[in-house]
């Protein structure tokens, strides 16, 4: 409530009780109204109003306020005489008198409890008083003893002090004196000292003389002893220099050395230099012997190498397949020590003597001089600085050491070596790293470390692509070697033995799955391998490099994207530089490598992609080369090799026909009496090309046959075709008019592509090898003459061809169209157009 | 030369030879020689009214027998050669002859040009070009821009550079040159180049293009291999010596410098058949026509390797023409090779394309069913080129 307002007079507080307890009393309705107004009423009384004021000062005005100050009880009547009836005056009245017995019986309590509390303050001032008197009775009598103290105490002092006088001068002259001898005996003392060769004592005895002597040398006694000093000081510093010059000293005595050369105000700056010079050239040595280590077999140990050799490092880390084998089994340059126990011994040797060196060094020349009073001269900054220089150079010949090294790390397959070496090289400079914090050495040494897991990359990329070279190279002889190589399983053994049947001659399916097969492994270990930089317990592992654009870059990108694309790349060089001979890739290679293509597009690179994500759990921050894209190339790849394939087969046969046409004298030719030779060969040849693309690829569709295919006959040409061109006279007004069958005949069928891409399928790429056949076939007979026989040839040839071919083409109207060109063209170029009957060719043709 | 629409001919006979008449600069002219092997065969003189865009033609007979192959003298318009099978007693051989057109051709055709009854009136033979030594005749030259007096047979394995006498009534052999090699050489097709005086010759044989020195008669270069298959068809750059264009069975066109001969210094690959000709535009050498048996015909753009790779920079030299075409000098970004446009009005394999000798944005293409196309270069083109 308002209580924080009244505590000054300390009655004000109790008065305050009385009203509390009274309202407990009253009914809990009208609680704080009345609380507030019986407050406000006693404070009036008692002049308190000061702080009430804010509350008041609404109400003040009024004077019809019965509570108000400003109450004017005429006034008051008057209005109340004036507004009320004579009832309700009544009750005001009877209301009234009734809060004006309230208030009565209010201030009798007040007055009645406030009454008591004077009676008892009373007595308890009355006490007080008698108890005072007593105390200040006691009081006197303490004074006086006090004073009687004193005054012993004095005379006491008074009668000692002579004495006390005497035994203090005769102290101070002892200490004099055992100073004094000290400085005597010091020249012996040192000597012995030096004798014994227990220095630091002799230089920390002579550090406590040295100010004395300095101070009184202008007395000879003392110059004497001062000089003996000197001299016997400075032979301990000849000897001392000498000894730290001679470094055959452990590091601990040596940074004794330094520690009371510094002590004898030798300069710090040369002590760094000297001590630097010194360990430098102790780890000189260690760099000396590890240089030593990468070349020290030019062409001497290379040849005891084959004798000598270690079990390759590839079998221990078992990385598998032969493939491998085959080129880690490459001597790899520096064969004496592998690259682990290289970095083993770097690290052993150089880098934790560095270590040691850096230890001592800071802490003889930096933390030392910075307590004592060398560290005015700046000492500790140069040193460092000093320090720095050092450990820089070091490092930079230690570093381009294990750099030359780990590019001697040619063979691919000892990755966890690598890896391991590169971990614990990585590691141990961590070291470095705590001991001097600015140094740039760690970062030097993580650089290091990237551009080797990078080159590693390279080497990977490099790797796997001669091994598909390589596994081409194996297809390419496999395919060349005649199908019952039952003798020659070495060309199943090339892939890692993942084919079971090996046994088996080496079929296209056969060879096409373990070359995908072989590939994915090859691609898996590789991956398998570059994991290891990513490995939880390598330390490197987590640098931001390795994290993020090792995994997407490094793998993602540059390893197994750039290998996608070089397989898509170099299936494409296949069908440039081939030559347009032709010649020099087998067919069916093409034809492989175009399924391969395309089973990459449909599911491997999305597989090896898959994997490597998942693998290297890479966030890829920058973009990275799509899935799709890559199937596209693949695609492409694939498209461009089976067009190719359709190409190089379709002028196989092409050529074959275009000889038999050119080289035959068509016009003398006598009647026919069977299919020539070569129609035949060109029927078995697409048989059998039909039979290899069928091992890859689907049958696809092809429109429905007649029922009668092979037993169609060339009526068109025959006769009314060829009767209407040549029956038309010569008639120069109407030059449309001879050729309008053909037209027509032309304005119906779709123009044919020749050299047309083709589908992924086998329907597809036969009819794309047949006509380029038939139109090569075509052309040639158009440059020809040809006699009555020659057409009948003709005739019967294609007839032939027709009872055989359709069969392999997706339209067989397609055939049928050539077919008829072809005789057409030759019955146009016929001397004596006279056509075979119908019967007689079918006869021929069944004949064979 | 408002309507950019193909003008179409159609022959009675089929033909495999067209040429523009050289030596004709003011008249769009085109001749044709048929093939058959019934009828007596033809020349068609093509002519083509730019202005109305019609074409009149005039007949005359080549009894002699059917034509593979048509030359127009480049300096008498009146003097053509011909190679032509003949056969006889179940022989066909292959000759060469020069020809003398009869003066009243034009006359003659213009009075009844639909009458079928009108009897055509016969080539005038001047002379053979046959030794019966050498062969089968595949080709017959003339000396590029020359006085007419000199032409070049390729018969087989030979080279014959005649020399024409007494108005070309006289042919006598003034070198000879012979390829040599294993099996049966043949040539297939030749050009006679325009640069060096006139002294240097291009062959096709196989797959190889050959080039001969014509005062030596000595093979100055080969690219062997040139194209896959059979080369068809050779061009040489009209301004731009060294540069010389070849086709053939391998679907390609290709694009020479004879100064290194490894490899071809652009490659088109844009028929999906043989190519069996290729034609530079005689004024801007970057259009290149090819004819292919796909039926269609392709102009191309090969403005990187024209003599004007960033554009009209100079002022023509109009070999052909005495058509003024000066325009300012421009520069302008080096433009991208393309295919201008592809034809396809022929139904049939084409086997010769030709430039017009007087209106270098138009040529003819000629396929085997007789169908003779006359087209344009698209007038956005042209006008980019001239422009």
């Amino acid at each position: 409530m308002d209580s924080r307002g009244y505590n000054s007079p300390a009655i004000s507080a109790e008065l305050e009780q009385p009203p509390i307890a009274m309202e407990a009393e009253t009914p809990a309705s009208e609680d704080p109204g009345r609380k507030r107004r019986v407050h406000g009423m006693l404070k009036l009384y008692y002049g308190l109003n000061e702080e009430g004021k804010a509350d008041e000062e609404p109400q003040s005005l009024d004077p019809c306020d019965i509570n108000g100050p400003h109450f004017d009880p005429e006034h008051y009547l008057n209005k109340l005489r004036k507004e009320c009836s004579l009832a309700e005056l009544m009750d005001q009245e009877t209301c009234m008198v009734k809060q004006i017995r309230s208030l009565d019986s209010d201030m009798q309590t007040l007055v009645y409890e406030n009454y008591n509390k004077f009676i008892s303050a009373t007595d308890t001032i009355r006490k007080m008083k008698n108890d005072f008197k007593k105390m200040e009775d006691e009081m006197d009598c303490l004074s006086a003893n006090m004073a009687a103290i004193t005054d012993f105490s004095a005379r006491i002092s008074g009668t000692l002090e002579d004495q006390h006088a005497q035994i203090t001068k005769l102290s101070g002259v002892h200490t004099l004196l055992r100073k004094l001898q000290f400085l005597f005996e010091l020249p012996a003392r040192l000597n012995k000292c030096l004798e014994l060769q227990a220095y630091s004592q002799a230089v920390s005895s002579h550090r406590r003389a040295r100010c004395v002597l300095q101070q009184y040398s202008h007395m000879p006694s003392f110059k004497g002893i001062q000089d003996d000093c000197h001299a016997i000081m400075d032979k301990l510093a000849q000897e001392l220099r000498q000894k730290f010059r001679d470094g055959g000293s452990s590091a601990k005595d040596l940074s004794e050395c330094v520690e009371l050369l510094l002590q004898l105000d030798e300069p710090a700056e040369d002590l760094c230099e000297k001590y630097l010079n010194h360990a430098g050239s102790r780890l000189e040595l260690d760099l000396q012997s590890l240089e030593a280590e990468i070349r020290p077999s030019p062409p001497g140990p290379a040849l005891k190498d084959s004798s000598t050799r270690r079990p390759s490092p590839s079998v221990t880390v078992g990385s598998p397949p032969d493939g491998t084998a085959k080129t880690s089994a490459l001597p790899s340059p520096s064969s004496n020590t592998d690259i682990l126990e290289f970095i083993d011994r770097g690290c052993n040797e150089f880098v934790s003597s560095l270590c040691l060196v850096i230890t001592s060094y800071q802490e003889l020349f930096v933390n030392h001089a910075q307590t004592g009073e060398l560290a005015s001269k700046n000492i500790p900054q140069m040193a460092n600085s000093k320090l720095h220089a050092f450990v820089d150079d070091l490092a930079a010949r230690y570093f381009s050491l294990v750099e030359r090294r780990i590019k001697e790390e040619k063979g691919v397959a000892d990755n966890s070596l690598l890896v391991r070496a590169l971990d614990r090289f990585f590691r141990r400079l961590q070291a470095v790293a705590k001991l001097l914090p600015g140094s740039s050495v760690p970062q030097q040494g993580t650089e290091i470390v990237i551009r080797a897991a990078t080159e590693r990359v390279k080497q990977y990329l490099a790797a796997l692509q001669s091994f598909y070279m390589d596994s081409l190279t194996d297809v390419r002889q496999a395919l060349a070697t005649p199908r019952l190589s039952l003798a020659a399983p070495g060309a199943g053994s090339h892939f890692g033995g993942s084919t079971s049947g090996r046994d088996a001659p080496s079929s296209l399916p056969e060879l096409l799955s373990s070359l995908s097969a072989s590939i994915l492994n090859q691609i898996k270990s590789v991956l398998a391998s570059v994991h290891l930089f990513t490995a939880k317990d390598i330390t490197f592992s987590n640098k931001p490099y390795f994290k993020g654009e090792f995994c997407c870059q490094g793998v993602r990108e540059s390893l197994v994207v750039s290998f996608i694309k070089f397989v898509c790349q170099s299936s494409r060089q296949f069908c440039e530089s081939a030559g347009d001979k032709g010649g020099s890739t087998p067919p069916a290679l093409l034809l492989l490598l175009s399924r391969l293509c395309l089973d990459y597009e449909t599911s491997t690179i999305s597989y090896i992609l898959t994997l490597t994500d998942e693998q290297f759990l890479a966030q890829h921050h920058n973009p990275v080369t799509a899935v799709t894209a890559l199937c596209a190339e693949a695609r492409e790849a694939a498209q461009k090799l089976l067009n190719h394939y359709v190409k190089v087969q379709g002028l196989i046969i092409s050529q074959m026909l275009r000889k038999s046409v050119e080289t035959r004298d068509w016009v003398n030719t006598i009647e026919p009496r069977n299919v020539r030779a070569v129609m035949k060969r060109v029927v078995e040849d697409t048989t059998s090309i039909d039979v290899q693309v069928g091992l890859l690829y689907e049958e696809g569709v092809r429109k429905a046959h007649s029922s009668d295919s092979s037993k169609r006959t060339f009526s068109v040409y025959s006769s009314s075709r060829q009767q209407t061109r040549y029956a038309a006279s010569y008639t120069p007004s109407a030059p449309m008019d001879t050729n309008l069958l053909s037209n027509i005949h032309k304005l119906f069928s779709e123009r044919i592509d020749i050299f047309s891409s083709v589908e992924f399928n086998k329907v597809s790429v036969m009819t794309g090898i047949i006509k380029i056949s038939l139109k090569t076939f075509l052309e040639c007979v158009r440059l020809r003459t040809f006699g009555r026989y020659g057409l009948q040839q003709i005739q019967v040839d294609c007839h032939y061809l027709q009872m055989y071919l359709w069969r392999f083409v997706s339209d067989e109207n397609l055939v049928h169209f050539l077919l008829d060109e072809i005789v057409g063209s030759s019955a146009h170029r016929c001397l004596d157009p006279a056509p075979m009957e119908q019967s007689v060719i079918e006869v021929i043709c069944e004949r064979g | 030369m408002e309507d950019d629409a193909p003008v179409i001919y159609g022959l009675e006979f089929q033909a495999r030879s067209l040429t523009a008449q050289t030596a004709e600069t003011d008249a769009i002219r085109f001749l044709v020689g048929t093939q058959s092997l019934k009828f007596d065969n033809q020349i068609h003189i093509i002519d083509f009214d730019d202005e109305n865009n019609i074409i009149n033609k005039n007949v005359l007979l080549h009894q002699a027998g059917e034509i593979w192959n048509i030359g127009a003298s480049p300096a008498d318009k009146e003097v053509l050669t011909t190679c032509y099978n003949k056969t006889s007693d179940s022989r066909v051989v292959s000759c060469a002859a020069v020809w003398r057109m009869p003066t009243n051709w034009e006359t003659g055709s213009h009075e009844s040009p639909d009458d079928s009854a009108h009897n055509p009136q016969t080539l005038e033979l001047l002379c053979h070009l046959d030794d019966s030594a050498h062969g089968n005749a595949a080709c017959v030259l003339w000396e590029p821009m020359g006085d007419g007096k000199r032409v070049i047979s390729l018969a087989d394995n030979h080279v014959l550079l005649w020399d024409l006498q007494e108005s070309s009534t006289q042919a006598t052999i003034s070198s000879t040159a012979m390829l040599e090699g294993k099996g049966q050489l043949k040539f297939t097709s030749g050009k006679w180049s325009p640069h060096h005086n006139c002294s240097q010759l291009a062959t096709a044989s196989d797959t190889a293009i050959r080039g001969w020195d014509l005062r030596t008669m000595n093979q100055i270069y080969c690219i062997d291999n040139a194209h896959g298959q059979l080369v068809r068809d050779l061009d040489f750059n009209p301004n731009r010596q060294y540069y010389l264009a070849s086709c053939g069975d391998d679907c390609k066109v290709k694009f020479w410098d004879v100064r290194n001969i490894q490899e071809p210094i652009k490659t088109l690959e844009e028929h999906s058949h043989w190519v069996w000709s290729v034609r530079y535009n005689h004024s801007h050498d970057q259009l290149v026509l090819t004819a292919s048996s796909d039926s269609r015909l392709i102009l191309s753009n090969m403005v990187s390797i024209s003599s004007e790779p960033f554009g009209h920079l100079v002022d023509d030299e109009d070999l052909s023409d005495g058509e003024d075409n000066h325009q300012e000098d421009k520069c302008k970004e080096p433009l991208k090779d393309s295919v201008v446009s592809t034809y396809e009005e022929h139904e049939d394999s084409v086997y010769a394309a030709e430039w017009s000798s007087a209106d270098p944005w138009l040529f003819a293409s000629l396929s085997y069913d007789g169908r003779l196309v006359i087209n344009r270069v698209p007038r956005t083109l042209k006008y980019q080129i001239l422009l």
